[in-house]
């Protein structure tokens, strides 16, 4: 995959918010740091982090809902972060799915008028048995059979299931190379949860489209982006990333190792490791971050030289934001486990 | 022969299709709403009262034709099947008074719902969708519309101004009322805007057009058309104000202006006070109707209520 | 008929059914639901998003939300041998029974707080009303500090605060603390860190699983998520469609997976070790409580479906005979 060009690029890309009710400049707060991620064709990337991190943020300005304070963004090799808007979404290249399908759909429109309407305007010479043959398939892509039966309704008469499935449709329907989701399946119950799973991995393998996956859980984020990579995200950082089974199997950051660690695992036989490896159980206040490592007030490893930098280091399975990677426990967080 | 058989089939097709689009898109979606306004028992109660007074407003003068001209002889008379009402002062038919008087309320009330209807959605919209200094510059005006009080300065432009129709009248009283509603639809905008379904637009880079008039607008069609009813309702109370001080005295038959008359007169004389009092069980009927549809409409139209 | 209570359980729902009369129909949220509650044991009620779940436990402080009621059987409390019987209490008791006796930890900790009040006075407030007016100010701030040392707060700035100015998860332990005010005997709890990141609930479950050690305090856990059940609880009641499918050691249901319901919601979980293979989604919907299926309410989506269960509902779990799964060939497959 390394030898493919990436689809997008973000090269130090930095993200500003003004502080409500501030006219200061310098009270802004700042989301995003310096945040470099290629997304390769066809390929599975998950951002993963704890809310506040920056993740959310960091998918509405690959969607271009958002235009990064500074840095550059390259689609096929084009820089296109001066005309984001524009450039992107005329060829409607790239794509959201939200969270929350009952927001997410008007709710005086029907699931029809919902999904015709953006297939006309983008493709205006096409006729009307043409689009509704289009969305019929589309139906079927995502399993709403038969579709007739779905397309007549408003938003509120379906289940929160079908509801995430329209706006795969809805997302798939301009034929976008990338789509990201955020937390798509959080909101849905644990029987649905895995048949929309499945589904994104067929669309992905089916359509060779690039998914952002964006969640704070991590079990769904392995399941569904078992061969991609995994992007750990710290009060606007990357911290590490890497194939996510290498992360998971031997994560390097400490923060990555507590958060593993925390995962709770579907099994009353196993026994985790008592403590976690924090300091604090406070999470980060992007606010009063200081410069330095982020990390530094919660690392059990800290280091004086922790507040004043911290860089890069490329190992074996994954890129670490961290100083003291001698110092950090290599391998597995788990003990043995017997089954 | 060939050409004009063409010309004719032509013409019926799109004879067919005009009537097909007036039917899909214009017909249906009335006789839609009017089958919701007819589920909920409150507004169904209301619509009806509201449409025995515009029947009454139409063909009541026809029935029961009014003439100005007086006969002192039989002033004062009490209720009678000649006179159900009595007559006046001037032995005037109360009752014919009133029904003449029905068709000029509902006219000036329509009016000024429409028009300030019309202005304050259109800024209301522009207002909160396009934001920043155009927000700013809709946002000042209503608010000096909104803090002057009204009633002194209509009495002020009533006194300047000739009102010579329902009109003219109806343009007096929606100078203020549009500025209420502009505000509301614009907060109903500025979160709507924000709305998960509105940002999926952007992204997938559908026109402004599209989001304003297919997106934004059937949410907040049945917010549009409670307030059309409470705009319609607060017409009626300013107009009889207006007339009752006796500013506007171009339609004597209007019902503020009886009850003018009859206080001018004195209330002394348990007469006047009787004609009074017609008028006034009119309004608080009507205003009771208005009030139950609009009530009624919000709990039929309210997308919150109905996901229950 | 009064069965005498089993010494170990501290509550025991005996075949209760719980409805919500609506204006045209009336929904049953609730049938015939039996589950016991052992002392000093965290007990977890597992199902999704209208199983019933949250209308059972809030029955347990009659804290239904209007317009539903209690239609059938009971809800006892064993109080140190005798039996309260919390259906028939009258209002005052009631008032006096809840969070003296059992209190409850809401899911959304950010609406159950009052914005306007200072976390202190919260506690306070409480504490007046349930007959500690005259206890000194010193000495209610002193209880205050503890609770609030206890679920690891910086008790200094946390006192003297409004809600909004913490996080959810301090706010969540804060609703923990308000739990224990009144030294309860159980606790129930409603999804206590569906909002909450993976480390936050990783130590709120830390915590309360210390509080279930040091204090004996029995709880009641609503989840959907089975990896939180594995995790935490030592009984667990599975709940489908307002009844109870299975309940059982924590250790025995995930190890046998007797009933097809939980061997589904199991074998749907994905988790972050073992291969991915072995997951498997339940195919079809969850139930419409308003159009239920006939015989088995499972059966549409049951992999074992037999012509029996399409006919016949299976047998509800009762108080006595808890080990037999609400399946007509339970055990057998």
């Amino acid at each position: 995959m390394e030898n493919t060009a990436p689809l997008m690029s973000l090269k130090k890309v930095n993200m500003y918010f003004k502080k409500p009710g501030s006219v200061l400049k310098d009270s802004n707060i700042h989301v995003l740091r310096d945040i470099d991620l290629d997304i390769y064709p066809g390929e599975i990337v998950a951002l993963v982090g704890e809310s506040g991190c920056g993740k959310t943020t960091l998918g509405k300005i690959i969607t271009g809902l958002y235009r990064p304070t500074k840095g550059d963004i390259f689609f096929n090799g084009e820089n296109v972060s001066g005309l984001f808007n524009k450039k992107i979404n005329s060829f409607n290249q790239v794509q959201f799915i939200q969270q929350d399908g009952y927001a997410a759909l008007n709710p005086v429109r029907t699931i029809y008028q919902s999904l015709y309407a953006p297939i006309k305007t983008h493709n205006k010479k096409l006729k009307k048995a043409e689009i509704d043959k289009k969305i019929d398939e589309l139906m079927n892509l995502v399993g709403l059979i038969p579709a007739e039966q779905f397309l007549i309704k408003y938003p509120h008469q379906l289940s929160g299931g079908q509801r995430q499935r329209i706006l795969m449709a809805r997302a798939i329907s301009l034929e976008p190379k990338l789509i990201v989701a955020d937390e798509p399946v959080s909101m849905i119950d644990v029987s649905l949860r895995l048949s929309l799973l499945n589904l994104m991995k067929d669309l992905n393998k089916k359509l060779n489209m690039s998914f952002v996956y964006i969640s704070h859980d991590l079990s769904t984020t392995r399941y569904i982006a078992e061969s991609g990579r995994v992007v750990v995200m710290y009060l606007g950082e990357i911290i590490e990333t890497g194939k996510i089974g290498d992360v998971i199997a031997n994560p390097r950051h400490p923060y990555t190792r507590a958060l593993i660690q925390a995962v709770p695992i579907p099994d009353p036989d196993y026994k985790a490791n008592e403590d976690l490896p924090l300091k604090s159980m406070e999470l980060g206040n992007i606010e009063h971050r200081h410069i330095g490592c982020g990390f530094c007030n919660r690392c059990p490893y800290f280091e004086d030289i922790c507040t004043q930098k911290v860089n890069y280091v490329h190992t074996e399975t994954s890129d670490v934001l961290c100083n003291n990677l001698n110092k950090v426990p290599t391998g597995a967080v788990y003990k043995t486990y017997n089954k | 022969m060939a050409n004009i058989k063409e010309f004719g089939s032509k013409v019926w097709s799109i004879i067919c299709l005009v009537s097909k689009f007036i039917y899909e898109s214009i017909l249906i979606p009335i006789w839609n709403f009017i089958k919701k306004i007819f589920k909920n028992p409150k507004s169904a109660v209301g619509m009806s009262i509201l449409i025995v007074f515009i029947l009454i407003g139409i063909f009541g003068p026809l029935i029961f034709p009014y003439s100005a001209e007086t006969d002192v002889a039989n002033k004062y008379l009490w209720p009678s099947l000649e006179h159900p009402f009595g007559t006046d002062w001037l032995g005037r038919d109360v009752f014919r008074q009133i029904i003449a008087g029905t068709g000029n309320m509902l006219q000036i009330s329509f009016y000024t719902a429409i028009i300030s209807v019309l202005i304050g959605t259109i800024l209301g919209i522009l207002a909160g969708y396009v934001g920043g200094v155009v927000d700013k510059i809709i946002m000042s005006i209503t608010n000096i519309f909104l803090s002057i009080p009204s009633f002194p300065v209509y009495l002020l432009l009533a006194a300047v101004i000739v009102i010579n129709g329902s009109l003219s009248f109806a343009l007096i009283i929606s100078l203020f009322s549009w500025a209420g509603l502009c505000r509301a639809i614009r907060i109903q905008v500025v979160s709507l805007k924000e709305r998960d379904f509105i940002q999926i637009c952007h992204v997938m880079h559908m026109s402004r057009t599209h989001i304003i008039f297919n997106e934004l607008m059937p949410n907040l069609f049945s917010y549009i058309a409670i307030n059309f009813v409470i705009s319609m309702r607060n017409a009626i109370v300013a107009s009889v104000g207006i007339m009752f001080v006796g500013l506007a005295a171009y339609d004597p038959t209007n019902w503020g202006a009886i009850m003018q008359a009859a206080r001018d007169k004195g209330l002394v004389n348990v007469q006047n006070v009787i004609i009074l009092l017609y008028p006034l069980i009119n309004i608080v009927i009507f205003q009771a109707s208005t009030l139950l549809l609009s009530n009624g409409l919000d709990e039929t139209l309210n997308p919150r209520l109905k996901v229950m | 008929m009064v069965i005498n209570m089993n010494k170990e359980n501290i509550v025991e729902f005996r075949d209760v059914s719980i409805a919500y009369p609506l204006k045209k129909f009336t929904l049953q949220a609730v049938t015939n639901a039996s589950l016991p509650l052992k002392k000093g044991m965290i007990t977890a009620l597992v199902g999704e998003s209208g199983s019933g779940k949250t209308t059972l436990a809030s029955s347990l402080i009659q804290c239904i939300s209007e317009p539903g009621k209690v239609v059938g059987g009971d809800i006892v409390f064993n109080d140190n041998g005798n039996e309260i019987f919390i259906n028939k209490l009258k209002d005052k008791e009631l008032r006096k029974f809840r969070w003296e006796k059992v209190s409850m930890v809401f899911q959304a900790a950010q609406s159950a707080l009052n914005p306007v009040m200072k976390v202190k006075d919260h506690f306070i407030e409480t504490m007046n009303q349930h007959g500690m007016k005259k206890v000194t100010m010193e000495e209610k701030e002193a209880k205050i500090k503890k609770l609030l040392n206890f679920v690891k707060l910086d008790v200094d700035r946390v006192m003297d605060s409004y809600p909004h100015e913490l996080s959810g998860g301090m706010k969540q332990r804060v609703m923990i603390a308000f739990a224990l005010l009144l030294d309860p005997e159980v606790i129930i709890l409603d999804e206590p860190t569906t909002a909450l990141d993976v480390i936050t609930q990783y130590f709120i479950f830390t915590l309360l699983k210390k509080i279930n050690k040091e204090m004996g305090i029995s709880m009641l856990l609503m989840t959907h998520d089975i990896s939180v059940v594995a995790k935490f609880a030592d009984y667990v009641a599975v709940m489908y469609g307002g009844r109870i499918m299975e309940y059982g050691d924590v250790h025995y249901i995930f190890k046998n997976r007797y009933h097809p319901y939980t061997r589904g919601l199991i074998g749907a979980t994905p988790s972050i070790l073992g291969s991915t293979k072995d997951i498997e989604a339940i195919e079809g919907n969850p139930p419409n409580l308003l159009d239920l299926p006939k015989g088995c309410i499972f059966n549409p989506r049951c992999k074992y479906c037999q012509k029996i269960c399409q006919e016949q509902e299976p047998e509800s779990l009762s108080i006595d005979n808890m080990s037999k799964g609400k399946c007509h060939f339970y055990k057998e497959i």
